[in-house]
């Protein structure tokens, strides 16, 4: 995602994250940690088993306010905005005309005239643009490149985010609200991009760095890197844009329809909706499925899936090794008639076929709140 | 017994007629955790500078190069079964292949350790 040279921007953590000895790396356009003195296998494990705390500030961070600001982002989503209740979240993503994708976000219905919207951060300037282009008569807080945003993952997360503020010990997933950590003011949301229980914790950025060592002054929490925060979300069968999904595959193909309300299926009134309901009525194509390798071998990104007679079906779009399942992992998309869980494929590694099946997602189980 | 290095990060070292051949220290600690390698058969030929092995940890997946022409005679099996031997004693139990070497010459070429520990320095 980029080079040195347009490395421009850092998170207000940059500091922190250099004191604690990480490995920097450029991405969208920020310079990142992605890896600490814990090493990417344990920062994976030790999230799993305990608390992560990773910074997300390269995300953009958007509030938009007026009059019914769901209605109106409703004609830029398949989201279900309408039937949101002030103070929760909902996953979606932003369709062009042919369905495909041009971005996937968090939406925070706030009150009925604001919400608070997550966006990825090599998508922050298209998506300003679109937001400015379409909505007209809302308007359009950007918090800035330097906003913070932290999150805490992990099994131990509601414990120590209960010891510094008690009253999210009962927030349920995919819910927000605003607090104080040690006296700075936070907006709290139980969501994440790990698959276990945890926290992103939106905060102005002169204090990202008070609250973010106050998270890693309790003994359950390390700073984890970019690179387990990858195949921590592999596992979870979290879908990273750029990656497994894009402009030129829909939220059906992506098997992200569960994402879409009966209602909004529907009604449509979103970019691409008569293609995403022409997929659910004929079905599709194509499918975004797991796919487990049977060997050690890892696939990465871009590897060619096969039949088992040769015959090319579809392509890795994430692939590694996963620390929890101990055993290499992917994600990719194949053909309609080879989705099914268990259906035998080929991987064309290094010019070698390797066995594998294609596998239900997620691979590590998610561990989410459900109060 | 001679050791020596790549600018590629891989450590040859010559005993009698059997060279070992693994990846240093500077090459483990970039890569960060390995999780899978892949380490020639016995009689493969290898061309200096060609892929001879992959290793990859759990961001990406890289190639060793032969550091001289010469023929595999032993991959190592208990590196296949825990790679994380590349880790924790690459320059030791965590070696890759054992080789003949066919050009005496193209090891004397190669960076002897003060040599390489500059290099690493300049990196």
């Amino acid at each position: 995602m980029g080079s040195s040279s347009d490395t421009v921007l850092s998170t207000p953590l940059n500091a922190l994250h250099r004191s604690l000895g990480a490995k920097m790396v450029p991405f969208a356009g920020y310079d990142m940690p992605v890896q600490y003195p814990l090493g990417v296998l344990k920062e994976h494990l030790h999230t799993r088993d305990k608390a992560g705390l990773f910074d997300v500030s390269h995300m953009g961070q958007v509030r938009l306010r007026g009059a019914d600001p769901a209605r109106a982002l409703e004609a830029l989503v398949p989201g279900d905005l309408l039937a949101l209740a002030p103070g929760r979240i909902r996953y979606t993503m932003f369709t062009n005309a042919a369905g495909g994708i041009l971005d996937d976000l968090m939406v925070t219905r706030i009150s009925d005239s604001e919400l608070f919207v997550v966006i990825n951060a090599a998508c922050k300037t298209a998506d300003l643009a679109h937001l400015h282009a379409n909505l007209p008569g809302v308007e359009i807080e950007y918090l800035g490149d330097e906003a913070g945003l932290l999150a805490l993952q992990g099994p131990a997360a509601a414990a120590v985010m209960a010891r510094l503020a008690p009253e999210t010990a009962s927030m349920p997933f995919m819910s927000m609200l605003a607090t104080r950590i040690g006296g700075i003011a936070v907006q709290v949301s139980r969501s994440g991009y790990t698959g276990e229980d945890g926290f992103e914790v939106s905060v102005a950025g002169g204090e990202a760095e008070a609250l973010a060592r106050l998270l890693l002054a309790e003994p359950e929490v390390e700073a984890i890197g970019l690179g387990a925060r990858d195949s921590l979300r592999l596992e979870a069968g979290l879908c990273l844009y750029g990656h497994d999904i894009d402009t030129t595959t829909t939220p059906i193909e992506a098997a992200l329809g569960w994402t879409i309300s009966k209602r909004r299926k529907a009604e449509g009134g979103f970019p691409g909706a008569a293609v995403v309901q022409a997929q659910l009525k004929d079905g599709v194509t194509r499918k975004r499925v797991g796919i487990q390798p049977e060997g050690r071998a890892p696939a990465r990104e871009h590897t060619e899936i096969q039949d088992p007679d040769g015959n090319r079906i579809g392509e890795i779009t994430s692939g590694g090794f996963g620390p929890t399942v101990n055993a290499p992992v992917a994600m990719g998309y194949v053909a309609a008639s080879h989705a099914a869980v268990g259906t035998p494929v080929q991987l064309i590694v290094r010019g070698k076929p390797l066995p594998a099946k294609v596998a239900a997602l997620p691979f590590a189980p998610h561990r989410y709140f459900k109060g | 017994m001679t050791i020596r290095f790549t600018q590629d990060h891989e450590w040859i070292k010559l005993d009698g007629e059997i060279a070992t051949v693994g990846i240093t220290d500077y090459a483990q600690n970039s890569l960060g955790d390995v999780v899978f390698v892949e380490v020639p058969d016995a009689g493969k030929a290898l061309a200096k500078g060609k892929e001879a092995a992959v290793v990859e940890s759990v961001k990406a997946a890289s190639e060793i190069y032969a550091p001289v022409d010469g023929t595999v005679t032993e991959g190592n099996g208990a590196l296949v079964d825990n790679p994380a031997l590349a880790n924790t004693d690459p320059l030791g139990e965590g070696w890759f292949f054992k080789m003949t070497i066919a050009d005496a010459a193209q090891l004397d070429a190669l960076m002897d350790e003060a040599a390489y520990k500059s290099y690493v320095e300049s990196l």
